[in-house]
């Protein structure tokens, strides 16, 4: 809805943000380019200098918050925004592929920044296996990662397991797409 | 004055105190003495069709005894004739083809002539009175032939809940006519996420599941969770007096038992791994479950209190949706371990795991094996039929498969009624997840749930 073209983000919540505000007053509604100043204050903390970060640089893994920021945020706070990423599987599957093993190593790399942060690793499901055995797809899932991780040198008791089966699809739709986003491993700090 | 008690199982309501008595009518001698020293053999006390079909019955209003009964006799002759009908043991006339026949204000009223004409085989007279908050409900089944009475009875209680007594006098009259242990007064637990409330906590776009409980036609349909959080996989005890059931709670599944009519909490589990799928033994003494509290899914038992927990599975696979045999010597379960993705149905003994054996073969997917209760000897389940889902029976005795659903949407998630006469399963075929019953032979689909989605269902004994 808009142009990301050179727009940090910082700038881009704030657009974010007014699009509700200029949708209601022009109907229908049209992606307005970014207004500069007269739009509401921005709700959220200003994010510091340091933190404007490229659009394109937050593609990859690397979190894209300071560490400082990051320190002194609740729990809810850094989950919401979460520099630990989801880990995907194929179909049918509970181990990890290439890209699953990339997330799940650059993961381990902000847990050892931060050595007090306890997870939770939820295993979940598409929406095409039978309840009950998402239960135990997804847990085998969880253990997976927790198993990976484990290697990469994260204590197992700083990692808990858990499996929601297909009860919480990321993505509601019933499509391949939706499916494919749905099978996950998902990293939620339950501790810090 | 003979006197029983009414056993009254599992009704939130606490109609505990309602007393059953015959009938003091003219029949009362008759009744007692085939009851009793079998003094006036002449009498047959079940009622049979023309022919060897089966018997048709009639449930015409009750009589309200007092003006403020209207509804309550209403009701309960609506839902006597839903009971009735529910177990497929009789032909029920439907109630809109009764206009021919006069009402009967007394039992000795009963147009017999007009519901011999209309086809009956057996009719019903009954009345509601009401005092208060209690009704007094007097029933009387008719052989219409004989036009005897075989059947009397009088209830007294709670105003509160009408269909009850309907429950009361269906159960008794299938025990009494066709030896059935009906299922009338047997309630359902599901989960359902129908108060669309989101989850507290960090992530998005998460609904709260609840754990309900339904009487088994989908009446009264109440919340026992109030946790706002993630509930599931919910089963009775045996008395049908606690569900058990898998809370998300405390982050970790935990399995509770909820006492229902005690409001009574315990936590079996007690933060030790994540626990699912918690089902009792037919004895009600322990509890199979999958657990991950040894780093991987595997069947576990446990005594109810949480004590003494056994492993009786061990594999990298993912054991899981534990089910005992009626006698408790066995379990079957859903393991993988043939390939993820491809879930199939084993079998092992419950005190050790010894004696493993695969059950399902001709699957591409098996999952959620429910054990019939005798005299049938069978397993339900969740069998993969293209891209989604029908419920399948597997014979024990003869290796026999038979299917129950044929891809009406995706149907999952079979639970037997105590008399093993039907299914609770899920369907998407409505809208939606919702539950359904059927009959073990795929007769007599009905739909129990319909707001939100509902389901992973179980039936009380």
């Amino acid at each position: 809805m808009v142009s990301r073209r050179g727009v940090i983000v910082a700038l881009a919540v704030v657009a974010l943000m007014a699009a509700p505000a200029c949708a209601r007053r022009s109907s229908p509604p049209l992606p307005l380019p970014p207004q500069p100043a007269p739009v509401a204050p921005p709700p959220v903390t200003p994010a510091p200098p340091a933190a404007r970060v490229q659009v394109e640089d937050l593609q990859p893994a690397a979190p894209a918050l300071a560490e400082d920021s990051l320190g002194n945020r609740s729990l809810d706070e850094i989950n919401r925004d979460s520099p630990l990423r989801p880990a995907f599987f194929p179909l049918d599957s509970a181990d990890l592929d290439e890209s699953g093993r990339s997330v799940v190593s650059s993961n381990v790399e902000v847990l050892k920044k931060y050595p007090q942060w306890v997870v939770t690793i939820e295993g979940h499901c598409d929406e095409r296996g039978t309840a009950e055995y998402n239960l135990a797809l997804g847990e085998r899932r969880a253990v997976a990662v927790k198993t990976y991780m484990v290697s990469l040198g994260i204590a197992p008791d700083r990692m808990r397991t858990v499996s929601y089966g297909k009860e919480f699809p990321f993505d509601q739709a019933h499509t391949d797409e939706a499916w494919s986003r749905n099978r996950r491993a998902h990293f939620v700090i339950t501790a810090k | 004055m003979h006197t029983t008690r009414l056993r009254m199982r599992g009704t939130i309501l606490a109609v505990v105190t309602a007393a059953v008595s015959l009938w003091p009518g003219p029949d009362w001698a008759t009744i007692h003495a085939i009851g009793g020293q079998n003094q006036q053999p002449e009498i047959e006390l079940v009622i049979g069709g023309d022919g060897g079909a089966p018997p048709r019955y009639a449930v015409p209003d009750f009589i309200a005894a007092s003006p403020d009964a209207a509804e309550a006799a209403r009701t309960i002759s609506q839902v006597l004739w839903d009971d009735l009908g529910f177990e497929r043991e009789f032909y029920l006339i439907p109630r809109d083809t009764y206009s021919s026949v006069p009402a009967a204000r007394s039992p000795e009223q009963v147009p017999f002539a007009a519901w011999r004409e209309l086809g009956a085989d057996a009719v019903f007279f009954g009345t509601v009175e009401r005092t208060g908050d209690t009704v007094r409900v007097q029933v009387r089944l008719f052989n219409v032939r004989t036009r005897q009475t075989v059947f009397a009875k009088e209830y007294s209680g709670t105003a509160a809940n009408p269909r009850l007594y309907a429950h009361t006098i269906a159960d008794e009259v299938h025990l009494q006519q066709r030896a059935l242990r009906g299922v009338a007064r047997t309630k359902l637990t599901f989960v359902s996420d129908r108060n669309r409330e989101r989850l507290l906590g960090p992530v998005d776009n998460r609904e709260v599941k609840e754990i309900y409980i339904s009487d088994y036609d989908g009446a009264n349909q109440r919340r026992i969770t109030t946790t706002r959080q993630l509930n599931i996989t919910p089963s009775w005890s045996p008395d049908a007096r606690a569900v058990a059931y898998s809370s998300y709670r405390n982050i970790t599944p935990q399995i509770f038992i909820s006492l229902i009519y005690q409001g009574v909490l315990e936590n079996a589990t007690k933060g030790i791994g994540s626990n699912y799928m918690p089902v009792f033994s037919p004895d009600g003494t322990k509890i199979a479950f999958m657990s991950n509290r040894d780093g991987n899914p595997e069947i576990y038992v446990m005594n109810r209190d949480g004590s003494d927990v056994r492993r009786l599975t061990n594999h990298p696979a993912g054991d899981g949706s534990p089910t005992w045999s009626p006698t408790g010597t066995q379990i079957a379960f859903t393991s993988d371990r043939t390939g993820t993705g491809r879930p199939q149905i084993y079998l092992m003994n419950s005190a050790d795991g010894s004696n493993l054996r695969r059950l399902t073969t001709s699957e591409s997917y098996a999952d959620r094996p429910t054990w019939s209760p005798a005299p049938f000897n069978e397993i339900a389940y969740s069998a993969g039929t293209g891209a989604w889902y029908d419920i399948k029976v597997h014979e024990l005795a003869t290796g026999m498969v038979r299917q129950i659903t044929f891809s009406e949407g995706s149907n999952e998630g079979p639970a037997y009624s105590p008399n093993g006469k039907h299914l609770a399963f899920t369907s998407t075929r409505a809208g939606g997840t919702q539950i359904f019953t059927i009959g073990r032979d795929g007769r007599g689909l009905t739909q129990v749930t319909r707001s939100g989605n509902n389901t992973m269902p179980a039936w009380s004994q």
